[in-house]
């Protein structure tokens, strides 16, 4: 496979992306042409495009290429190495087969513009993000990242008459571009200190003093950090990703904020190291945005928004390995910087595989109930098996439960730490093992969040209507959910292979100096013994499984035992809320709790009570709502310049020209 | 002892001594209360009997509620086969086979949860709650433990980490530390074991049970996969204290027979441990368990100082 160029095959994708956005256009208010289009192109530059970052990922090759654009005023500069390849390969993947999903998920009436709409934001996102990953010039750079803002900002309003999901996208849209003025601010810094906008002119900055470093490493942690969702700027994060369509959200959830990672990432290439500290910092925000992401994933009654904390969790967890990466870079606790790195890669493909199974999922229990509240669902194994076995697979998988691929990403990142605190002595010991256990409990934490998740919306007697109706979804959707929980399976079972794609990013970031690192990867028990074990044993599982319903048939006609209650109903089940509860007023801290709305009736005869409890978060009730609230008053103290006459506005003009005037003639 | 008699001793105490332990500490709770008791083999028979009768299946159920009994029967099975039983070394070892040992329990309770709840019953469903929530105060604890094996033994890999070799390491003051590891060992045991004072397996009162309430809807010979699989479960607790504290006489026989005496001597003391103490309100539970983590801690401080 690496004698095809992976530049052309790349470029052929971005091509045939950006047409499946114009062509679907064309079609005008013919959806299922629209549909056709927009899938075909979609897939087609999916394939292509995983053929290419496959073949720059094998072969090792770096590739330049450059086109200047004088009368555009762009230089098109693109720059392809296994690092790009490694974070294009999920990118692709999920192109194609979000695509694929959304022609069974889109409920598209015959004319409308709709399914134009939809299919120009979806393969104008496609082909941005893939931009992102390969452009090699900064205003190539953040014109592809405004590129993939605003069409996942169209993706999100997508439902224009829900009125939470516009809420949902402004909040995105605002949150996305402050970032977005961090990265400006960045790359502005970057071309006064190089004189150049391209990325091959910033090796330049290697000369940087520290301070210097530690001011990009900043402006990069918070402008790449608000697009990936980085505790403690990820508040957008959960209200967009529940509110866009599903195969949306597996898009922006699953390889949308891996792309923040990958340019963060490609901003540290060209930085000399910057100070331990700043390692540990980002290991320390990681963890805590682990911890918050999977408590307050547990407390969700929406089903999406569960999973969007989920990814804030995960996203978490990839920069807690970064950031121990960047702690132990210099080598001084033997290989462990490695595993950190490689557990951090590993996991940027580990979560696009199983979030995206799990919001491909959650969309199919979506359009097949009509609900996302998980106290109305249930009784879902029986009525959509297929789907529920998926979902149950990217459950697993999440978990880091043997033999799915979250253990071999979780493993390393463990390992790490384990051979971390082995190697350092004293009260940094003591810092590592801390980690280590606040790592186990992030891992108990989502077994708790997956049990609810899953166990409450597939389990047991529908507890609504909506549920009891349920159907199993179509072929194109559970053929996409399939290809997710194969790759889960595959890496699961052969993380050999994994660890082998994750070798060349690997060698790139570190430089070649794996530092004994290499004998840790070498050591790592994932050779094929691994993989016939696992699969034997999972396969045996199985057989047994089916030995056993093929044994004496049980006694028919029995309901649930309900401690000698002969008519239980669905509504005296658990529900999602109870579920979280012990978790929630016994282990988490108070300002976890979920707001709570009653209305206690006041007169004599009983009427109707309602008492609602909401997840709220923190940090955005606490810190974000007011921060914003506390500048629009201010700005609005300002409103009063705009006074609305024209009289006004031409004394301003006077006043400004007068200024001007006497400035030039001073100077 | 060779890789054959190894796999042999391993499967040897987990199919034949297992079900004692829990007639052991019957028998010691019942000589305490001044009670006859049931037969030391108790278990043994309601076992064989069990996996004659019918299953009794609710129509709420599916696949998933048949599963939960074989994973949570397979995965005990597996999780030992990591771990050294006295003399007999680990089947399976391997550089950071503990991330997977504490994985693999993770499965089981996974799939016991989703049965449970696969059952519709608000009970179960409670009980699954439980479990998964004290899982998040119990789980530091076994990493603490297992970390300061693996600093003291210097390997990743249960099996050195619990040999006699690698407890040598506790010298002088460390012995303390040894001494809190075992202790909170024998907490984790009885708390993943669903044993008084967190859980009471003989209860019938399905509003403070937390592992028992989740199989209620069980029947037959998948109730009987469950109880072997809890007996196991049970063992493989116990042989990770009978690890720590055996003597290493240097020959085979003497060593296995320590070993199994100690195995023994353990479900003694949960028995004793049974009568001594009442159930914890539920709401005690998570501060004990809390306080647990923060003993073994101590242990981590003790031998970094």
């Amino acid at each position: 496979m690496s004698n095809l160029n992976p530049l052309t095959l790349y470029q052929a994708a971005i091509i045939l992306l950006l047409s499946g956005a114009l062509l679907p256009l064309a079609a005008g208010r013919a959806n299922r042409l629209a549909n056709l289009l927009g899938a075909c192109s979609a897939l087609a530059g999916g394939g292509v495009g995983l053929l290419g970052s496959f073949s720059l990922l094998l072969g090792g090759a770096i590739v330049t290429w450059r086109m200047g654009w004088v009368s555009a005023g762009v230089n098109l500069c693109l720059h392809l190495d296994p690092l790009a390849g490694f974070f294009l390969i999920p990118v692709f993947l999920l192109i194609g087969s979000g695509a694929l999903y959304a022609t069974g998920y889109l409920n598209l009436p015959p004319r409308s513009w709709q399914g134009g709409r939809h299919w120009f934001c979806y393969n104008l996102l496609a082909a941005s993000m893939a931009l992102v990953l390969g452009a090699a010039d900064s205003l190539l750079f953040l014109l592809a990242w405004e590129g993939m803002s605003l069409s996942s900002f169209l993706l999100v309003i997508y439902n224009l008459e829900d009125e939470s999901a516009r809420k949902a996208g402004w909040t995105y849209l605002v949150a996305t571009h402050l970032g977005a003025a961090f990265l400006f601010f960045l790359f502005f810094q970057a071309y006064r200190l190089t004189g150049s906008t391209e990325f091959a002119a910033f090796e330049a900055l290697r000369t940087l003093p520290v301070s210097g470093t530690v001011f990009f490493f900043f402006l990069a942690l918070i402008g790449f950090g608000t697009k990936a969702g980085l505790f403690p700027m990820h508040s957008w994060l959960p209200e967009a990703h529940s509110a866009a369509p599903s195969h949306v959200s597996a898009l922006m959830s699953g390889v949308m904020l891996k792309t923040a990672i990958y340019a963060f990432l490609r901003i540290l290439t060209f930085l000399p190291p910057p100070p331990a500290w700043c390692g540990m910092l980002l290991a320390v925000l990681g963890l805590a945005g682990a911890l918050f992401g999977v408590a307050l994933a547990t407390l969700q009654s929406d089903l999406k928004r569960s999973l969007a904390y989920s990814s804030v969790e995960n996203i978490g967890l990839i920069f807690f390995g970064l950031g121990l990466w960047l702690y132990c870079r210099d080598g001084r606790f033997g290989g462990a910087a490695l595993l950190f790195l490689a557990g951090a890669l590993l996991h940027v493909w580990n979560h696009a595989l199983f979030k995206s199974l799990l919001f491909f999922g959650a969309g199919s229990i979506v359009y097949a109930t009509g609900t996302r509240e998980i106290s109305r669902l249930g009784g879902l194994l029986r009525r959509m098996p297929r789907t529920a076995v998926l979902l149950l697979i990217g459950g697993g998988a999440i978990s880091a439960l043997p033999p799915l691929n979250g253990l071999i990403s979780e493993w390393l990142l463990y390992l790490g730490l384990f051979k971390a605190g082995q190697e350092s002595g004293g009260g940094q010991a003591f810092v590592f093992m801390l980690l280590i256990i606040l790592l186990a409990m992030v891992g108990a934490l989502v077994l708790l969040m997956v049990t609810r998740l899953l166990g409450i919306a597939l389990s047991g007697e529908p507890r609504g209507p909506e549920s009891s109706r349920a159907r199993e979804v179509g072929p194109a959707m559970l053929a996409a959910m399939s290809l997710s929980a194969l790759l889960c399976l595959v890496v699961g079972i052969a993380p050999g292979w994994a660890l082998k794609l994750v070798a060349a990013p690997l060698g790139l970031l570190t430089g070649g100096r794996l530092s004994g690192g290499g004998e840790v990867l070498a050591g790592l028990p994932f050779g094929p013994a691994w993989g016939w074990t696992s699969l034997a044993l999972a396969l045996f599982l199985i057989a047994l499984l089916a030995w056993c319903f093929a044994g004496r048939p049980p006694d028919p006609g029995r309901s649930t035992w309900g401690c000698g209650f002969n008519k239980p109903a669905p509504r005296m089940s658990y529900t999602a809320g109870g579920y979280g509860q012990l978790a929630e007023e016994e282990v988490y801290c108070g300002c976890l709790r979920p707001g709570i709305t009653s209305s206690r009736p006041r007169q004599l005869f009983p009427l109707r009570w309602q008492w609602r409890t909401r997840s709220v978060d923190p940090i955005l009730v606490r810190v974000v709502a007011p921060f914003f609230t506390r500048a629009a008053n201010l700005a609005g103290t300002w409103r009063r310049l705009q006074g609305g006459q024209l009289n006004i506005y031409l004394t301003y003009f006077f006043a400004a020209t007068i200024l001007l005037l006497g400035w030039a003639v001073y100077s | 002892m060779n890789m054959i008699g190894s796999i042999l001793f391993h499967l040897l105490l987990l199919f034949g001594l297992a079900p004692l332990l829990a007639g052991v500490i019957a028998r010691v709770k019942a000589k305490i209360g001044g009670r006859t008791g049931p037969p030391l083999l108790q278990l043994y028979f309601d076992l064989a009997k069990l996996f004659r009768k019918r299953l009794v299946i609710s129509t709420t159920t599916t696949w998933l509620f048949r599963a939960g009994p074989l994973v949570g029967f397979a995965v005990p099975l597996l999780a030992s086969l990591l771990v050294p039983f006295g003399p007999a070394r680990a089947p399976l070892s391997f550089t950071g086979d503990l991330i997977l040992f504490v994985y693999l329990l993770a499965l089981a309770r996974f799939f016991t949860i989703l049965a449970a709840l696969d059952t519709g019953s608000s009970f179960e469903g409670m009980g699954a709650a439980r479990e998964a929530t004290f899982a998040i105060l119990a789980e530091p604890t076994v990493f603490v433990v297992f970390i300061v094996l693996a600093r003291v033994s210097g390997s990743f890999s249960l099996n050195d980490m619990f040999s006699p070799a690698g407890v040598a390491g506790f010298q002088g003051t460390a012995a303390i530390a040894l001494l809190l590891v075992i202790f909170c060992l024998f907490i984790v045991l009885l708390v993943e074991n669903c044993r008084i004072p967190f859980d009471d397996p003989n209860t019938h009162l399905e509003l403070t049970m937390i592992h028992e309430v989740m199989v209620l809807d069980h029947s037959g010979s998948d109730l009987g996969l469950i109880l072997y699989g809890a007996a196991m479960k049970l063992l493989l607790s116990a042989t990770l204290i009978a690890n720590l504290l055996r003597p290493d006489t240097g020959s085979v026989i003497l060593d296995a027979l320590a070993f199994v005496g100690l195995l023994l001597l353990v479900a003694v003391g949960v028995g004793l441990v049974e009568s001594a103490m009442a159930r914890l309100r539920l709401i005690r539970v998570p501060q004990l368990l809390v306080g647990t983590t923060l003993l073994s801690f101590f242990a981590l401080i003790l031998l970094l100082r």
